[in-house]
């Protein structure tokens, strides 16, 4: 399913933490979203959702907050659980917007398998590693089966089998029609798997292409204060980010 | 679940043996079968005995147990925090200063003046909560906003007794603010009870979006749960329920935050789940209080609250010790 944004724009105490926005998101995409803390990453894709007001349009904020739920699935930053409820009660939790119980077991079943937390199913979800529960939240954003995912950070605090098998498994999901956009900070994972890098900046959206022409030398400098290159290895070109190149106009760290 | 079913059945059964006893246990002592039978005809002294006095006050404590039960249940779940129970967002509180300004007024000499003053104490400390919460805020915003609801409360309560040229006033006002189910009549019965029933389907129609709440308001909100509305089904569920078992019964502490805690384990921590476990476990929790202070101090008429506080301190920390130990 496609996503479509016309110049959203969110102010934060008349201070636009997006300004203006406006992107279209095809399906069958996997889209990643980069750029600096405080980007507006988050916030943008919390507009795009409607769950924060906003002004602009997107597809997604005329829909009653239950239709919506059965078309796009929200990972949240925060990794939280209040209760100590099983692995496999929270998974299914997933399953609360869905109409179709009977759809409910095979759901949570493939959601707990794609994401390596089969064997967790009767443990605690407050007595897992911060990585673990990181998995299951992902399952329990599976367990929905909506055709557009947005997710924040899904990745972090993962091992890195897992982030590949997470960052596969969205691909696999766009080849199959559906739509996925992620916040990701680790630009070689980004530009490994994703199709297309939307590089936001301040709130603006800057550049947005394939990875090989959204991380340009100027624009990781400019943008995130870096350098970085595609290195050719026997895997295909690899992306690796390295400190800023000497002369640059980014303030150094003080010598401690 | 049918884990739940066995775990609802035996609560239920519970709550069925100690109504029983509570029927049966009073000054006119009756037997197992005298008293059944005196029940079933409500024929001479024994069967006015327990329709008209023993009836009531078994119900009522049903009632008041069960509200007390499913609010600490709902509040802790929407509050994302065990610490929660219904006293927290202030209807207690308001409630009680409601019954108090009867009482100093000399309304207590009409049969239901108090518990109606108390009912109208309870709305006006919701409505000054759900103003100063205000629509957007969290649960934050409610947690605070009971606290000052409570103190101003509290401190009109306090001027009242002050005040009171009365000092017979004062001695009702003291006994009444330590919550008790003697000499309760099926009047009162009939004045929380829509009340009660209204805030029981408020909070029943709560659960689900409950469950979700457990991963947050965001990801809640994201799978659908309307937020605004999980809200006021919470806090006029437990206000109605809350505001009437205290109109009817007065102030009683720690079966809202004890009985959740103690059944959660059982339900798998799951809201939604806990909600009618919590109703039947306040049910019996407080039939059985209210058996014990019948039992213990037959003479004195010991009060059901103080009752309450006193099993009710040592089991929290007992159970706060447990946690702090890792089980």
């Amino acid at each position: 399913m496609s996503l479509s944004l016309q110049d959203l724009t969110v102010r934060r105490d008349g201070c636009p933490t997006v300004d203006h926005v406006t992107l279209e998101v095809p399906a069958g995409s996997f889209v990643g979203l980069i750029g600096p803390n405080g980007a507006g990453k988050t916030t943008l894709m919390q507009a795009a959702l409607g769950l924060i007001p906003a002004e602009g349009q997107s597809d997604l904020t005329a829909l009653s907050p239950a239709r919506r739920a059965r078309r796009a699935a929200w990972l949240p930053q925060a990794r939280e659980i209040a209760w100590p409820i099983p692995v496999e009660a929270l998974v299914r939790l997933g399953r609360r917007a869905d109409p179709d119980r009977r759809a409910d077991a095979a759901a949570v079943a493939e959601a707990m398998a794609a994401l390596d937390v089969t064997h967790l199913a009767s443990r605690r979800a407050t007595e897992l590693s911060g990585g673990e529960l990181a998995r299951v939240l992902i399952a329990r954003l599976l367990a929905q089966r909506t055709p557009l995912i947005l997710a924040d950070e899904p990745v972090a605090g993962l091992d890195p089998s897992h982030q590949f098998a997470v960052m596969e498994l969205f691909a696999r999901f766009a080849r199959q029609g559906r739509t996925v956009i992620a916040s990701i900070h680790d630009l070689a994972l980004a530009a490994r798997f994703c199709h297309r890098l939307v590089l936001m900046d301040r709130g603006r959206l800057v550049a947005d292409g394939r990875p090989s022409e959204v991380l340009t030398p100027a624009r990781l400098e400019q943008v995130f204060g870096v350098s970085g290159a595609f290195v050719p290895t026997p895997a295909g070109p690899v992306f690796v980010t390295l400190p800023p190149p000497p002369g640059s106009s980014v303030p150094v760290p003080p010598e401690p | 679940m049918r884990r739940d079913a066995r775990l609802l059945g035996s609560l239920a059964a519970l709550v069925a043996a100690l109504a029983l006893a509570s029927l049966l246990t009073g000054p006119a002592d009756a037997g197992l079968r005298a008293g059944i039978e005196a029940l079933w005809t409500g024929e001479g002294p024994l069967g006015i005995v327990l329709r008209e006095i023993r009836a009531p006050r078994t119900v009522l404590a049903i009632m008041v147990g069960a509200s007390l039960g499913l609010s600490g249940a709902a509040l802790q779940g929407y509050l994302r925090n065990p610490l929660a129970e219904p006293g927290l967002i202030g209807i207690s509180a308001s409630a009680a200063l409601g019954a108090v300004v009867a009482i100093q007024a000399g309304v207590s000499a009409l049969a239901l003046g108090v518990p109606f003053a108390a009912l109208g104490g309870a709305l006006g400390g919701v409505a000054l909560i759900l103003g100063l919460a205000g629509r957007r805020a969290g649960g934050l915003g409610l947690i605070l906003g009971g606290i000052a609801v409570s103190a101003l409360a509290g401190a009109l309560t306090a001027l009242v007794l002050n005040l009171s040229p009365n000092p017979f006033a004062a001695y009702d006002i003291m006994f009444w603010t330590m919550g008790s189910l003697a000499d309760r009549s099926w009047g009162h019965v009939l004045t929380a009870a829509p009340l009660m029933l209204a805030g029981w389907v408020a909070l029943a129609r709560a659960g689900r979006d409950l469950d979700a709440l457990s991963l947050g308001e965001e990801a809640a909100a994201s799978m659908g749960v309307n937020l605004a509305r999980l809200r006021l089904l919470v806090v006029l569920g437990a206000a109605a329920a809350v505001g009437a078992a205290t109109a009817v019964a007065g102030a009683i502490g720690f079966v809202g935050l004890v009985v959740p805690h103690l059944l959660r384990g059982a339900v798998g921590a799951m809201p939604s789940r806990l909600l009618p476990a919590a109703a039947l476990g306040g049910a019996a929790l407080v039939l059985a209080a209210d058996v014990a202070v019948r039992l213990i101090l037959p003479e004195r008429d010991l009060k059901l609250g103080v009752m309450m506080a006193l099993v009710g301190a040592p089991v929290f920390l007992h159970l706060i010790w447990r946690t702090q130990a890792g089980r």
